[in-house]
């Protein structure tokens, strides 16, 4: 215990390790963690947006779906991902996969690390916030369990319409909350510089957000990506494992309560 | 200036500056348009608070829109009071304010409603109440209200306006917006009917939410409709961006929302609306 707050970080720390550059990938990630990895692609609305990843996977020879948000790693990648803030069509494809693993009774994983949903024309033409709002709408009632991990930032409605399902986890060095540090800072004060002072009183780190019970659990992280996917894949297998003895019924009703209690 | 010193009547000493003047007149009798930025006389607005130019519906509080809209009213959750989850510095200072001028405790009003004999769950949001940014105690105040509409089997009208998440209190904003979404849900599975009206403005998790989560949308003309804010946008990208981007009359042309409809006209095409959706949808029946 006394080595834990030895080495406590700020939150500005945190918020800085959430955004290193030296996170995995998402394909890196689903690979590290899942096998046979097979890609879907498309909305079968409006399009493909490559700041969302997803398909079927295997994994402790379970068939399962796994959904992530992809920064990119090229310079033009990361243009196209928008730096992996997903487009109306990549919520669309999420859920298209959701309901999809639904019909065929596959657990569903999403790995979350984005600064937030798209902000731009495009977006708001083709209906940022109607996207949104569905995914919130049509996963509260999903009969197969969902578990989400934040892996770096989670910003946002962006964030919370991937993580509205049964289970949330979060890394060691991730964040969750409202707005980035910057904007709130910018609504609140008028000056985004003050972004460190902001991402303290927002409460917005692993430890703060299990004590108020907006996550599950913290997953410890380390520089050896082998490591952290390791860790992560041993979390998830065991809340895979306790949430499909739930019944389809149990499920919604506990998934239902984990948000109504806010 | 010769003919001036001559003329008495005339001089200078007549014509100075009443330096009280200002103060004797009234302030706020002319009051400009927002969108067609026509000068208006204050009284041209009227009971509805419409711009006669060009039918925007000026931002009211919810208790202006309420008389005018129902015959009967119950207030349900009034005292409701949020418990400050972040201890967030000088957030009660604002509270007050925007208690004292909107007589609400939150930024919405909830209640069970009727227009003529159509029984109803309402909740009309304050845009005057912190933006009618929506905070936990908005958030519970709606989903209480759609549980309660559940339980007698009522159909539900929320008018909505907002700035989105109440910064204040954080990430338990962000969660109402899934426990919200979670009980339309479950009231939409039991075939009762969700209406919403989009008022000036609707953003953010409010539109990322319960706004387009209707089963009709409607919304007064006019009206700013968006997830992201017009200066988030245009300090992020670093793009301009066209100012009816996010106007309910463009929203419409993109296939988000069902029908613009003036203030004056939307007692009547509620009352419409829930008449044909009662009674197994047989109107007259």
């Amino acid at each position: 215990m006394v080595n834990i707050l030895d080495r406590k970080k700020t939150a500005a720390q945190i918020v800085a390790g959430a955004r290193n550059q030296e996170k995995m990938s998402a394909y890196e990630l689903i690979n590290g963690i899942f096998e046979n990895f097979f890609e879907l692609h498309g909305d079968r609305l409006s399009g493909d947006d490559a700041a969302i990843v997803g398909g079927i996977a295997t994994l402790a020879d379970k068939s399962v779906t796994v959904i992530a948000t992809n920064k990119g790693e090229s310079a033009q990648e990361r243009m196209l991902t928008h730096f992996g803030c997903p487009q109306p069509s990549g919520y669309r494809k999420a859920l298209r996969l959701i309901r999809q693993a639904e019909k065929f009774g596959r657990p569903v994983f999403i790995f979350v690390n984005t600064a937030g949903a798209y902000p731009g024309k495009s977006a708001e033409e083709s209906g940022q916030g109607e996207a949104l709002a569905r995914n919130l709408l049509e996963i509260s009632e999903v009969k197969v369990p969902i578990i989400s991990v934040i892996y770096g930032e989670g910003g946002s409605g962006g964030a919370l319409a991937l993580a509205c399902g049964d289970s949330v986890w979060m890394v060691e060095n991730s964040m969750y909350s409202v707005l980035s540090p910057e904007g709130f800072a910018a609504i609140l004060w008028k000056d985004s510089k003050r972004a460190d002072e902001a991402a303290e009183v927002m409460q917005l780190t692993p430890e703060k957000l299990l004590a108020q019970k907006v996550i599950e659990g913290i997953i410890p992280e380390s520089h050896s990506h082998k490591r952290v996917c390791r860790a992560i894949k041993k979390t998830i297998e065991q809340e895979m494992k306790e949430l499909m003895s739930l019944s389809p019924n149990e499920l919604l009703v506990k998934r239902y309560e984990r948000f109504r209690k806010f | 200036m010769q003919l001036f010193n001559e003329l008495k009547t005339l001089g200078q000493q007549h014509i100075k500056a009443d330096k009280k003047a200002g103060e004797r007149v009234p302030s706020g009798l002319w009051i400009a348009c927002p969108k067609c930025h026509q000068s208006l006389y204050h009284k041209d607005l009227g009971t509805y608070q419409v711009c006669p130019n060009c039918e925007y519906g000026f931002r009211i509080t919810a208790r202006e829109r309420l008389a005018w809209l129902v015959d009967d009213f119950k207030e349900l959750d009034a005292d409701m009071k949020t418990t400050d989850p972040l201890n967030f510095p000088d957030y009660n200072k604002k509270l007050e304010k925007s208690r004292r001028n909107t007589g609400l405790n939150d930024s919405i009003l909830t209640g069970i409603a009727k227009i003529q004999t159509e029984e109803f769950a309402l909740g009309i949001m304050d845009p005057n109440f912190i933006m009618g940014s929506m905070g936990t105690v908005t958030g519970e105040k709606i989903t209480h209200l759609f549980e309660d509409a559940l339980k007698k089997r009522l159909p539900v009208i929320l008018f909505t306006a907002s700035g989105g998440a109440r910064m204040q209190e954080g990430i338990f904003s962000l969660m109402q917006m899934a426990k919200i979404s979670a009980a339309v849900r479950r009231h939409s599975n039991e075939g009762l009917l969700y209406i919403t009206v989009l008022t000036d403005p609707t953003t953010g998790g409010v539109t990322a939410s319960f706004a387009m989560q209707g089963d009709i949308i409607l919304a007064e003309p006019r009206v700013l409709i968006g997830f992201a804010g017009k200066r988030v946008i245009e300090q992020t990208i670093h793009q301009k961006v066209p100012n009816n981007l996010q106007d309910a009359e463009t929203v419409l042309e993109r296939g988000f929302i069902d029908a613009i409809v003036q203030r004056r006209d939307l007692k009547q095409k509620l009352e419409w609306l829930l008449e044909s959706h009662s009674k197994g949808g047989l109107v007259n029946g």
